[in-house]
């Protein structure tokens, strides 16, 4: 059954067009001389222009790795490899090694000689902050990974990964360390059975 | 003073001869590079003004690179336009005060008095204040940008580094040919507007005597032809030609379509835009543009006296150059690109080049018939007047005054009075162009058949109502 749609009313100012057109050409009009002639902290321009500009990412923005610093500039990482395990797209490849002898870390924790993260292959999960037990590895850096045409520049060593500070510029984070010798450590060790 | 006017003499005795053949070129020379260089300009305030309107920055980034040596020269620069511009400002105010202290005021203009230092003055310290504004910003992250200007440069060059695609199976002659057959009648309209009042050579540094013989002059129009705007409606009849060919020879359905609706849109807004100067041509009696320039010098701007008609016209014009909300032609969301879909490189670019010059001319036509042309308001060919009085400070009755009398001199002459009201036609035109660019980002499109229901169902018959309406007029007013 055919049934009559109802159209909305229309005022003479509306369906003459001329009245509208002109309203609307004030309104562009008075948007084009504010942007234009007022000075920029009054204008409404919402874009930036892109690479000479940035706009600071969110606090929680997921951005290129780092590996956290201790005290004495070395990593915090212990290569438990949590991390390359815990990591969907497998771009994290970690060697560990032991500490020399003299070390007073010897036997109680190792250390990553190679710490490699392949920035292409990453999908920024952050599934590996989660995983870190030691705070390590973090992606506070509030920073995307720099464009590069060489795939080779998005290969991320051990010497690249450290050199990333925080968004804050520091390299410690906040978590204190209990390192052997303070009187805050345990004092258990691998080897020396307890 | 008596050095350039031999100059000039000397200039125009070796032409003389060939002064039938030279003034015609220069002044195409002329019309040339206001066509050529509004294009451009338009291209870019078309983007920039479209990005204001929206709150986005525009195109900013097309520059040139630029040396760190010149970078660093650039503020140092500015504070030497600065500086310029105090010392010439502080010399312009002594010669003011000399002028006023000393009744230094000389009647000779040109040779070096105080009177020629403080106009001098009066425009280069102005000048190099706006410099010391403007110069820093003119570069952007050590590149020279001129606020996106140079984008329709790096535009053109784009296109012509692109393929010149030529459909296959079309037309090839008429392919080629369609462009150039669109283009042409938008820069030949150009030919009978007048952008400036007649140059007597004799007398360019006086104001200009009432009648007698005033010597050599130049009307500044290419050609005066007596047809006038029939030789308009005449030759923009020719750009239809064009889309359509450019529709039929690419060997596209879309092209096709496009090229029709441009032959058609164009067809029957091309009687709208006949009819609604019919007004015109009755209130100024004349087909002349000149002559329409004159009466409305005489009288008032054609706004005043055919409001409806100006209407009718300015929106019959953005229909002929085929622009929003008129762009059915080219109705991306329809037919792709209409009648140049398939035109790339410099011949799209032609197409592009032609649209913009377009708006120039329609804008200029608008200026010249409706907002008096060349017309400055309370500027005669012989200066200043006002309602009966004259700005003439030698003829002032206060004493301090007359010691001023240089200063309507230069305003008063006629070189000032030529330039100023150039200026005021090309300021008309600038400013209709603005209108019409922000009329392009405001509107929405119209669909076809509203375009033609406009056209034959609302405007003809407005634009026959005001022929009708200013008849009686005329005829009402002839009695009284």
């Amino acid at each position: 059954m055919a049934y009559k749609i109802q159209k909305p009313a229309r005022t003479l100012a509306v369906q003459s067009y001329i009245v509208e057109a002109t309203k609307g050409l004030m309104f562009t009009g008075q948007r084009f001389f504010h942007n234009t002639f007022s000075p920029a902290e009054t204008s409404k321009i919402a874009t930036i222009r892109y690479p000479e500009e940035t706009r600071e990412y969110p606090e929680r923005f997921r951005g290129v790795h780092r590996l956290t610093h201790r005290t004495d500039g070395s990593p915090r990482c212990v290569a438990c490899l949590c991390c390359s395990t815990a990591c969907p797209a497998q771009c994290i490849y970690i060697e560990p090694a032991e500490y020399g002898p003299e070390d007073a870390r010897a036997g109680y924790e190792r250390y990553p000689k190679v710490f490699v993260i392949d920035e292409l292959r990453c999908i920024f999960c952050g599934f590996c902050v989660e995983a870190c037990p030691c705070d390590a590895i973090r992606m506070d850096t509030g920073y995307h990974v720099p464009a590069s045409s060489d795939r080779e520049d998005f290969i991320f060593d051990k010497d690249t990964l450290m050199s990333i500070p925080a968004r804050d510029g520091t390299y410690v984070t906040g978590n204190p360390r209990h390192e052997p010798g303070d009187p805050t450590h345990p004092g258990v060790s691998r080897l020396q059975k307890h | 003073m008596e050095l350039i006017s031999s100059l000039l003499e000397s200039v125009w005795s070796l032409l003389g001869a060939a002064s039938w053949l030279v003034e015609p070129l220069l002044k195409i020379v002329f019309v040339l590079a206001i066509l050529l260089g509004f294009a451009p300009i338009l291209t870019w305030a078309e983007r920039r003004q479209s990005a204001m309107m929206q709150d986005r920055v525009g195109p900013y980034k097309a520059g040139f690179p630029m040396p760190a040596f010149v970078m660093d020269a650039v503020p140092k620069a500015a504070l030497g336009a600065l500086a310029v511009s105090v010392i010439t400002g502080v010399t312009g105010i002594g010669c003011f005060l000399a002028m006023v202290l000393f009744h230094m005021a000389d009647e000779v203009l040109f040779p070096f008095t105080y009177g020629t230092t403080f106009f001098l003055c009066l425009v280069l310290s102005p000048a190099h204040y706006v410099a010391y504004k403007i110069l820093p910003t003119l570069f952007e992250d050590n590149r020279l940008t001129v606020y996106g200007l140079l984008h329709p440069a790096a535009d053109a060059l784009k296109a012509f580094w692109k393929e010149d695609f030529i459909p296959p199976r079309g037309d090839k002659l008429l392919f080629a040919l369609a462009p150039m057959i669109a283009v042409f009648p938008a820069f030949a309209t150009f030919a009978v507007i007048p952008f400036g009042p007649t140059v007597y050579w004799e007398h360019l540094f006086q104001p200009l005597p009432d009648g007698g013989d005033l010597g050599v002059s130049s009307v500044l129009q290419v050609a005066s032809i007596n047809v006038g705007i029939l030789y308009m409606f005449a030759i923009a009849g020719t750009g239809i030609v064009g889309a359509a060919i450019a529709g039929y020879s690419s060997d596209n359905k879309y092209a096709l379509l496009g090229g029709l609706r441009a032959a058609s849109q164009m067809v029957s807004y091309e009687v709208t835009l006949g009819l609604s100067l019919v007004g015109c041509f009755m209130v100024y009696d004349t087909l002349l543009l000149s002559d329409m320039v004159t009466w409305q010098i005489d009288h008032v701007w054609g706004i005043l006296v055919q409001p409806l008609a100006f209407v009718l016209f300015f929106v019959a014009s953005i229909a002929e150059y085929k622009r929003v909300p008129f762009d059915v032609p080219e109705g991306e969301s329809e037919i792709v690109a209409g009648y140049f879909l398939e035109y790339s490189s410099g011949k799209w670019l032609i197409f592009m080049t032609g649209e913009f010059v377009e708006v120039v001319v329609s804008s200029a036509l608008i200026a010249t018939v409706f907002l008096g042309g060349y017309d400055v308001p309370f500027l005669t060919p012989h200066g200043w007047e006002a309602f009966g009085w004259r700005f003439d400070l030698a003829a002032s009755d206060v004493a301090l005054l007359r010691e001023f009398h240089v200063i309507s001199d230069v305003l008063n002459s006629h070189i000032a009075v030529v330039l100023a009201q150039i200026g005021a036609f090309l300021v008309k035109m600038a400013a209709l162009c603005w209108l019409s660019l922000q009329v392009r980002w405001t509107m929405p499109r119209f669909r076809y058949d509203q375009v033609m229901q406009l056209c034959w169902k609302i405007m003809l018959p407005a634009s026959l109502l005001n022929v009708l309406v200013t008849g009686i007029l005329i005829l009402f007013f002839q009695e009284l």
